[in-house]
C-alpha cells in the first residue's frame, strides 16, 4: 500500500478537486441547504455516509457482477438503482431503529437519491480505479477512500457556506444579488481560494 | 396547436430549467467551458429529456403509483444508457469532455422533474412539447453561460478567436469563472425581475394612489 | 455654550474614525512601496498609481450606479489598491492591476454590500483571480535594479533548484532589505516592519494574528522544511516570501478577520499551517496569499464558536 496515494487522494478530494467547489457534484443541494449552519452539517454528515457506503457497494457490484459478466455498459442503471434502494433502505432502518438519528439527518436522506455527488463518486471510481475491465491494485481501499474524502470535502464546503451565508444574511447587499446570486459569489471566492492547493504532491 | 406551442415556450422563457427554476446545475456549470460541450450536453440532455416523457407519458397508466419514482429512474437511466452508447460509438471527443457527466443525466433535477410533474400527468403530444421546449430552454442557457465563459476565458468561440491581442483570463473557463458567471447571471435575472415588478408597482400605485 | 443637546449612547467620541485608520494603515505602507520603486524601478511605481486610481474610480463609479452614499474618501478603496499592487511582481502590463481592483472593488467588496460587508479580503482575491486568470504575467519576477527577470528564492526552492539559490549569496541581510526577486510590496522587510511597528504603537493592530502566523510558519519549516527533521531554515522561511506583508497588513483587517483575540490567534495559526502546507507540498512556491483567503472563509466560523467576552461576567 502506498501511504502517498492515499494522502493524495485525500487533498485532492477535499480541497483541489473539492466536489462542490471544483467538479460541481451535489452543488444544487449545497446551495439549497446551506443556508443555515445546522441543517448544513446534518445534510453533509448524511451525503458523507451515503458517498462511503455507495462506494463500498458500487464497486462490489463492478467488480464481481457487471465486469465477468461483462455487463459494464448497464453500470448506470445498477448503480443509480442500487444507490437509491440502499438509501430507502437506511433512512427505513433508521426511522424505525435510531428516532433521534433520523431527526437529525434522516430527513435528508431522500434528497440524496438524487444527489449527483453519490453517483458521480460511483462512476467516478469505476472510471479512476477500473481499465481495461479489471480492478487496479488496492482499487477497493481506494474507492472507498475516495468516497469518504468525496464527502468530508462536501462537509467541509458546506460548513464553511452555511457559516458565511449566515453572516450575508444580517448585510445590507444589492437587491438583486441577496440569497442565491451571492451565494454563488461566495462558492466562486472558495473556490479560488481553494487553488491555492492546486498541483499539491505529497 | 396554440396550446402545444405554448408548452413549447414556457420552457425556453418563464420557466426556463436553468434561470427560473434553478435546476440540475452541475452539469450547467461543468460542462459550458465551451460552446461546443455546451451544445453537446444540451443536445444530450433533450435526448433523454424526450425519450423519457414519450415513454412515460405512455405507461402513466400502467405505473403503480408508490413506485413511481424508481419506474421513472429505471426510464431515464435506460436512455441515458443509450446515449452513451452512442456518443461513445459516434461522438468519442464530445464524450471524452463531457466524462462523467453523460451518465450524471440520470440524476438530472430537470428530466426527472419533468417525468414527475408533467408527463406522467399528460398525453403523449404535449409531453413531447413540453421535453423540447425545456431541451431547447437548457441547451440555450447552456449556450448563453458557456459564450460569456469561452470569450472571456479562452478568447474564442466555436474555437474562433473573437479578437486579436485580447489575452483571455484563464480562470473564467476553471471552476471559479462558472461560479461566478452563473451567480452574476441569476442576480442579472433578479435585477430585470425587480426592476419590471416595480414598474408595475408605481403603475398601481400611480393610478390607485390619485383615487 | 447655552444649548443642551439630547442624544442617546454613546456620548464620548474618539476622533478616530474608519477613514483616520484607513489613512495610518495607508502611511505604514508607503515605506514599503518607496522600498519597491527603489528597487524595482519607476516601472514598480506606475504599477501602483495604476492600482490605485482604477480602484478608487471603480468605486466611485459602483456607489454612483447603485445611488448609494459616495464614500471614496474614506480611502478603504486606495488601501485595497495599494495592497493589491504591492502583491504584483514589477513586471506585469499596466492593464493587469487595472483588472485585479475591477474584481477586488465590484466583485470581493461592493457585491456584498460594501466596505464592512465583505468575506473575503478584496486585495487578496483580486490577487488570486489574477494568479488563476493569467499565470504566466504573475509568476515573472524582475531581478533588484535590473532589468533581467529572475525567480524568487522561494521559486527556486520549489523547483529544486536548491543550488541555483546558493549560487544567488543571499544573506539574511539581503532579504531584509529586499534584494531578491519577488512582488513589488513584499520585498522590503525592513520598511514593512517600519510600518507595522507604528500601527502596532499606535494600537491600530494587535499583535495576535500576525505572531501566530509567523511563529507557526517558522516553526513548521524549521521542523518540517526538509528532508530530516529540525533542519529547516526558520529566518528564511519568515523572510523569503510574501509573509510579513500579509502577516502585519492583511492577517490583521479589521473586516475579514475575527473579533476576539483568541480569535485572531485562531486566525493566525491557521494561516500558517495552510501557507506551510501549500509552500511545502503545493504547486505554487508561495502560500501566504492563499492561506488568508482560506481562513476568511473560515472566520464566521470561528466568531460563533469564540464569542466575544462580556464585560463584568465571569
Amino acid at each position: 500500500m502506498d501511504v502517498g496515494k492515499f494522502i493524495s487522494i485525500v487533498i485532492s478530494m477535499v480541497f483541489i478537486n473539492n466536489f462542490i467547489l471544483s467538479k460541481f457534484l451535489g452543488l444544487c443541494s449545497f446551495i439549497g441547504v446551506s443556508r443555515e449552519t445546522k441543517p448544513a452539517v446534518s445534510m453533509g454528515l448524511a451525503v458523507t455516509f451515503v458517498t462511503t457506503m455507495s462506494s463500498i457497494i458500487t464497486w462490489l457490484i463492478y467488480r464481481y457482477l457487471l465486469v465477468p459478466f461483462d455487463i459494464a455498459y448497464l453500470r448506470t442503471i445498477c448503480f443509480i438503482l442500487v444507490i437509491a434502494s440502499f438509501v430507502q433502505l437506511v433512512e427505513m432502518f433508521i426511522r424505525k431503529g435510531f428516532p433521534g438519528l433520523y431527526k437529525a439527518f434522516g430527513i435528508y436522506l431522500p434528497l440524496i437519491t438524487v444527489n449527483c455527488a453519490v453517483l458521480g463518486v460511483a462512476v467516478l471510481n469505476s472510471d479512476m480505479f477500473f481499465s481495461d475491465g479489471s480492478a487496479a491494485k488496492g482499487s477497493f481501499a481506494l474507492s472507498v477512500t475516495q468516497g469518504f474524502f468525496a464527502g468530508v470535502g462536501y462537509l467541509l464546503a458546506m460548513i464553511l457556506m452555511s457559516g458565511i451565508r449566515e453572516r450575508l444574511e444580517l448585510l445590507d447587499a444589492p437587491e438583486s444579488l441577496k440569497g442565491v446570486p451571492l451565494a454563488f459569489i461566495v462558492a466562486s471566492l472558495m473556490s479560488l481560494a481553494f487553488m491555492g492547493f492546486s498541483g499539491f504532491k505529497f | 396547436m396554440k396550446k402545444l406551442i405554448e408548452e413549447f415556450v414556457k420552457g425556453i422563457t418563464i420557466e426556463n430549467p436553468t434561470f427560473a427554476l434553478v435546476l440540475g446545475l452541475c452539469p450547467t456549470l461543468a460542462v459550458s467551458s465551451s460552446v461546443i460541450n455546451a451544445i453537446g450536453m444540451g443536445a444530450a440532455a433533450t435526448f433523454v429529456l424526450l425519450g423519457s416523457n414519450i415513454i412515460i407519458s405512455l405507461i402513466r397508466k400502467i405505473i403503480p403509483n408508490e413506485i413511481r419514482i424508481p419506474c421513472f429512474i429505471v426510464v431515464i437511466a435506460t436512455f441515458v444508457t443509450i446515449n452513451e452508447m452512442m456518443l461513445k460509438a459516434y461522438f468519442p471527443e464530445l464524450n471524452a469532455s463531457l466524462g462523467i457527466f453523460i451518465p450524471l443525466i440520470v440524476v438530472n433535477c430537470i428530466v426527472l422533474g419533468r417525468a414527475e410533474v408533467f408527463a406522467a400527468k399528460r398525453t403523449v403530444l404535449p409531453s413531447i412539447f413540453d421535453a423540447l421546449g425545456m431541451g431547447m430552454g437548457f441547451t440555450l442557457a447552456l449556450v448563453i453561460i458557456s459564450t460569456i465563459r469561452e470569450a472571456l476565458g479562452a478568447g474564442k468561440i466555436f474555437g474562433l478567436v473573437l479578437a486579436r491581442g485580447f489575452e483571455p483570463a484563464s480562470v473564467m473557463i476553471l471552476a471559479p469563472g462558472a461560479l461566478l458567471t452563473l451567480g452574476f447571471l441569476i442576480g442579472f435575472v433578479n435585477f430585470w425581475h425587480i426592476h419590471k415588478k416595480t414598474h408595475k408597482e408605481i403603475k398601481k400605485v400611480g393610478c390607485d394612489g390619485c383615487r | 455654550m447655552n444649548k443642551l443637546i439630547v442624544s442617546t449612547s454613546p456620548h464620548i467620541h474618539h476622533k478616530e474614525d474608519t477613514a483616520s485608520i484607513m489613512r495610518q494603515v495607508i502611511l505604514a505602507l508607503i515605506p514599503a512601496g518607496i522600498a519597491g520603486v527603489w528597487i524595482f524601478g519607476l516601472r514598480a511605481l506606475s504599477i501602483i498609481l495604476a492600482g490605485v486610481v482604477s480602484a478608487v474610480i471603480f468605486e466611485w463609479l459602483i456607489q454612483k450606479a447603485r445611488g448609494v452614499k459616495i464614500t471614496v474618501l474614506d480611502a478603504s478603496a486606495i488601501l485595497t489598491g495599494l495592497l493589491l499592487s504591492y502583491s504584483l511582481p514589477s513586471t506585469v502590463p499596466l492593464w493587469l492591476p487595472v483588472v485585479g481592483s475591477f474584481v477586488a472593488i465590484v466583485i470581493v467588496k461592493q457585491a456584498f454590500g460594501g466596505l464592512g460587508r465583505n468575506i473575503f479580503n478584496p486585495a487578496l482575491a483580486g490577487r488570486a483571480f489574477l494568479l488563476a486568470a493569467w499565470p504566466s504575467y504573475m509568476t515573472v519576477f524582475a531581478k533588484p535594479f535590473d532589468a533581467i527577470t529572475s525567480a524568487t528564492p522561494l521559486g527556486l526552492l520549489k523547483e529544486g533548484k536548491a543550488a541555483e539559490l546558493a549560487q544567488l549569496h543571499l544573506s539574511y541581510s539581503d532579504l531584509f532589505f529586499g534584494l531578491r526577486g519577488g512582488c513589488i510590496g513584499e520585498v522590503c522587510i525592513l520598511a514593512l516592519l517600519a510600518g507595522a511597528i507604528y500601527l502596532l504603537a499606535r494600537g491600530i493592530i494587535s499583535y495576535h494574528a500576525p505572531l501566530a502566523f509567523i511563529l507557526t510558519l517558522g516553526l513548521f519549516s524549521w521542523v518540517f522544511g526538509q528532508a530530516r527533521f529540525f533542519s529547516g531554515d526558520f529566518i528564511f522561511a519568515v523572510l523569503s516570501g510574501g509573509l510579513i506583508l500579509g502577516a502585519f497588513f492583511m492577517a490583521t483587517d479589521y473586516v475579514t478577520t475575527p473579533l476576539t483575540t483568541k480569535g485572531h490567534f485562531i486566525f493566525g495559526l491557521g494561516c500558517g499551517l495552510i501557507a506551510f502546507v501549500i509552500r511545502k507540498w503545493g504547486g505554487y512556491p508561495e502560500g501566504v496569499s492563499y492561506s488568508i483567503l482560506i481562513m476568511n472563509a473560515v472566520v464566521p466560523l470561528i466568531d460563533r464558536y469564540i464569542l466575544p467576552k462580556r464585560f463584568g461576567i465571569k
